[in-house]
């Protein structure tokens, strides 16, 4: 049944804007929450989990010739080793990342060419190093530079156009007094949540039930369904804890295709798929390497009056992921003359997707290092630059801002920093052994809201209510935040709601990601809600429900809704190592009206983090001989630890955008981490004089 | 080869038998259902795995549960008392959102516990400027101590306020029960 479309009416805050304790928070201090692979499932029998192991390529491109199992199968407890000559057959194999075992194709290094199932982990582990994978390679091309061939995508991610023209950005910028025009790199980055992708499946003959550790339930079992020749609603999703994703778990990805194929060949016995941390680098997609070349052309006095951002990324030959690097630049500044592209070059290689912000965290990393040497060629201040720049309507659409407070988190966070301490010129500070800076930067993330969502609400006994949407709380604390607006949508106390979420039996919701999810699933919940009493009243019947789905609240068709913050840190550079440190990084935002300030906190600081992991260690590093990413675990991949992060805090603007949501919010999880990056290239700028235009900013820039 | 051995988890005799390659994450994840430590890396690389083994901060990922036989182990589950009142340490990381997905969260809880009693106990970190002198629970002592468990949400405010909250508790109480 196709559930009533609601279009709600704004709510009164009463939880909303509380600091409400997070709601799953004593089974996480505890370790009593059950992720993906915890959940103690058994068959009908009684069977216990068969254990789960891929067998991945090592050539680039090629094929496979033969799979030899035979030692495999004779290891104790082996069950079963499952290839492409004997898998299940998918109905659709149309996507060529999730389309495994169908064929002897080889499209990258680390691509699924076996299963080994067996009894134990020890002994899956020890059977899939047993199987032995003859491979014969092709020519192949892993290497992304300057010399990549490149072509222009239809659209790129997040389904906007290619390309946009103003103007004449290119007569401007040749008659323009003062320019800048230089190129900026990040580097292949990759997600690394803590709880590797992993799920439990089981198959009982018309089921297919998966404990999933994804963004998406619904989004998974949509996927997975068709191609797994089942209607949708045999595909069962369960993700009630998920340890992390920031965009790797927000598409189902081929480990996912892996176990639902190896629990059809084991009718009534569970599997098992824990994927390793070695391979996640392959298998579960990354942010793409990116090369932007930017170009402002502006007057002495700061206005720009030309801008090109022409950016590259890589992609998979498989698989197109088109990287939205250039999209920022479409909204942040004024300027009447102004062109961007996106090209992308096809390699033999794992396939990119979604890391948190993408296109926004690479595009203003180039974007706001741009400024901040235009803000050096004009002599002002790059607060002040970027005040002078402001634009009056959204430049690429020409749509008012429905929320635009740029300028007032620049001043308060400069205030907050003590900004007007700083001296004008680089290299002027020095403490001991450490030149000292600090940066500037701005950040930007649209308000995205996913159409489709549908939420039911049902009176209970003792004047509770149950409210139920498949979404999921990856960390972000939607499980508490959508508590907290179903309590303020029913007019009741939060301890009221019986929030049943994350399983894709229940209405639909969308992925979490894009910063949608409380925006799009707390619409649908206001929606229901308001339904709900004008169905029931205010004192219902227990027992009562109603179903309704999401109409488009957000005025996203005459406004240009938009988040936008300012960065401000302090960077040392040590005068012999190189080695930097960012004693201090503030964060200001305005991010509409904060729904709980202490999970909105940790989101907005764990997005500072991750743009300071960035910014100082994340790299990718990719070996050209054969496409396999080279730092492939926690060792050499590095990440933030708990002694690189000093003094950070985030602060948000009072704020209320009844534009975009009935709560009055806007999505957070995301704006966080862009401009970060910027902000603590320009403060080693400052601090040293060195400007670098690629991440990460190893000490290596900084020696003399 | 298989082997039994005999732990104390969480307060319980428990006899497993394991493989001999077996390590003490997996004896006690998949073959005691004890899900409380998480593997994040199997490689000691990021800490989600650490319990307290005979009372001290361990990575059970790089532990082979045969030897290890007899050990007590102690994980986040059993920190909290058998009422389900939750270890000071735990009660601090839930007010001050010491965790986000929660994944590297029970790692954390038992290696805040075991840097609390370190400093307790004198042990010098990379950090102390004087290796003979008592280390205090500063911020830099702290985050040093801390930084064996990754946490990619990024929490790492919150731990630290969190890790000091209980371990400045914990002080006034020694000092309480000392002037008693």
């Amino acid at each position: 049944m196709t559930a009533n479309e609601v279009t709600p009416t704004p709510i009164a805050p009463r939880s909303i804007g509380t600091s409400l304790l997070r709601r799953d928070g004593v089974e996480k201090v505890t370790g009593e929450a059950t992720y993906a692979v915890e959940h103690p499932v058994t068959g009908p029998d009684g069977q216990p989990p068969l254990h789960a192991w891929l067998v991945t390529s090592t050539v680039a491109r090629g094929r496979v010739v033969t799979v030899d199992a035979t030692a495999a199968l004779a290891h104790p407890g082996v069950v079963s080793v499952i290839d492409h000559t004997n898998a299940p057959r998918l109905a659709d194999t149309s996507d060529a990342e999730l389309a495994i075992l169908q064929d002897d194709a080889i499209a990258f290094r680390g691509q699924i060419v076996a299963v080994v199932l067996a009894g134990t982990s020890e002994s899956a582990r020890e059977g899939a190093a047993l199987v032995r994978v003859e491979q014969e390679a092709e020519p192949h091309e892993a290497v992304f530079d300057e010399d990549s061939p490149t072509y222009a995508p239809e659209q790129v991610n997040g389904g906007s156009e290619t390309d946009t023209l103003d103007g004449d950005p290119d007569e401007a910028l040749a008659r323009a007094l003062v320019t800048v025009d230089a190129t900026y790199t990040t580097p292949h980055e990759f997600n690394s949540p803590m709880e590797p992708h992993a799920a439990t499946a089981l198959w009982d003959g018309e089921r297919l039930t998966l404990h999933d550790s994804t963004q998406g339930p619904r989004p998974v079992r949509g996927t997975l369904g068709p191609m797994l020749g089942l209607a949708e609603e045999q595909v069962r999703v369960l993700a009630p804890y998920v340890g992390g994703g920031f965009g790797s778990k927000g598409l189902p990805h081929a480990p996912e295709v892996a176990v639902a194929l190896a629990a059809m060949t084991v009718p009534g016995q569970p599997v098992r798929l824990a994927v390793t941390r070695q391979q996640m680098f392959a298998l579960t997609g990354y942010r793409t390497a990116t090369r932007s070349h930017v170009r402002f052309g502006a007057h002495p006095d700061g206005r720009i009056e030309a801008l090109r951002h022409d950016t590259v990324s890589q992609t998979s030959r498989i698989k197109e992921f088109a990287e939205q690097a250039a999209v920022p630049a479409r909204v942040m500044y004024a300027a009447p003359h102004r062109a961007t592209t996106h090209r992308v070059a096809e390699l033999d290689v794992a396939v990119p997707s979604w890391m948190r912000a993408p296109g926004e965290m690479p595009g203003m990393f180039a974007h706001e290092v741009a400024m901040d040497e235009l803000a050096l060629h004009t002599g002002l201040d790059p607060v002040e630059l970027r005040v002078r720049n402001e634009p009056e309507v959204d430049p690429d659409t020409g749509n008012p801002w429905g929320n635009r407070r740029l300028v007032e988190c620049l001043r308060s966070g400069a205030e907050r920093f003590g900004w007007a301490e700083r001296p004008t010129g680089p290299r002027a500070t020095v403490d001991g052994e450490w030149w000292v800076g600090t940066g500037v930067a701005a950040s930007t993330y649209p308000m995205l809201w996913m159409p489709g969502n549908v939420a039911r609400v049902r009176s209970l006994d003792g004047g509770r209510y149950g409210v139920a949407i498949a979404a999921t709380d990856i960390g972000t604390g939607a499980r508490t935040v959508l508590t907290q607006i179903a309590a303020d949508a029913l007019a009741c106390p939060p301890d009221a709601i019986d929030l049943d979420m994350a399983d894709s039996d229940l209405p639909f919701g969308s992925v979490a990601g894009g910063s949608s999810g409380t925006t799009s699933w707390g619409t649908a919940i206001v929606a229901a809600a308001q339904q709900f009493r004008a169905d029931h009243g205010d004192h219902p019947d227990p027992g009562v429900e109603t179903t309704a789905a999401s109409g488009q609240y957000a005025a996203m068709d005459g406004h240009a809704l938009h988040s936008f913050g300012a960065v401000f840190c302090e960077a040392r550079v040590h005068r012999y190592t190189g080695e930097v440190r960012v004693p201090r990084l503030l964060g200001v935002y305005s991010v509409g009206r904060v729904v709980n300030p202490r999970t909105a906190r940790s989101q907005l600081l764990g997005g500072l983090v991750m743009g300071l992991s960035a910014a100082l260690f994340e790299d990718g590093w990719r070996d050209p001989r054969t496409g396999h990413t080279v730092t492939q675990d926690l060792a050499t991949y590095h990440v933030a630890a708990h002694a690189d992060v000093k003094e950070i805090d985030a602060h948000w603007l009072d704020d209320v955008d009844e534009l975009s949501t009935p709560m009055g919010s806007r999505g957070i999880g995301e704006i966080g981490i862009v401009g970060t990056a910027a902000a603590v290239a320009n403060a080693t700028y400052h601090a040293t004089g060195v400007r670098v235009r690629g991440l990460p900013l190893t000490a290596d820039h900084f020696l003399e | 080869m298989d082997a039994e051995i005999t732990l104390t988890v969480d307060g319980q005799r428990r006899t497993v038998t394991v493989d001999t390659r077996t390590t003490l994450l997996d004896a006690l994840r998949e073959r005691l259902g004890v899900t409380n430590p998480k593997k994040g890396c199997d490689h000691g690389q990021c800490g989600s795995c650490t319990v307290l083994l005979d009372g001290r901060r361990h990575l059970t990922c790089l532990a082979l549960a045969v030897a290890h036989d007899g050990a007590e182990v102690t994980t986040a589950g059993g920190l909290s008392g058998p009422d389900g009142a939750l270890h000071p340490v735990q009660q601090a990381f839930l007010e001050h959102d010491g965790c986000q997905c929660g994944y590297c969260t029970p790692g954390q809880v038992c290696s805040a516990v075991g840097v609390l009693d370190e400093i307790r106990q004198g042990h010098a970190s990379h950090v102390s400027e004087d290796l003979e002198a008592e280390p205090g629970l500063t911020d830099e002592e702290v985050r040093e101590r801390m930084s064996g468990n990754l946490c990619r949400c990024g929490a790492y405010a919150g731990i630290l306020a969190a890790v000091k909250q209980a371990g400045e508790q914990a002080g006034e109480q020694a000092g309480q029960e000392g002037a008693a």
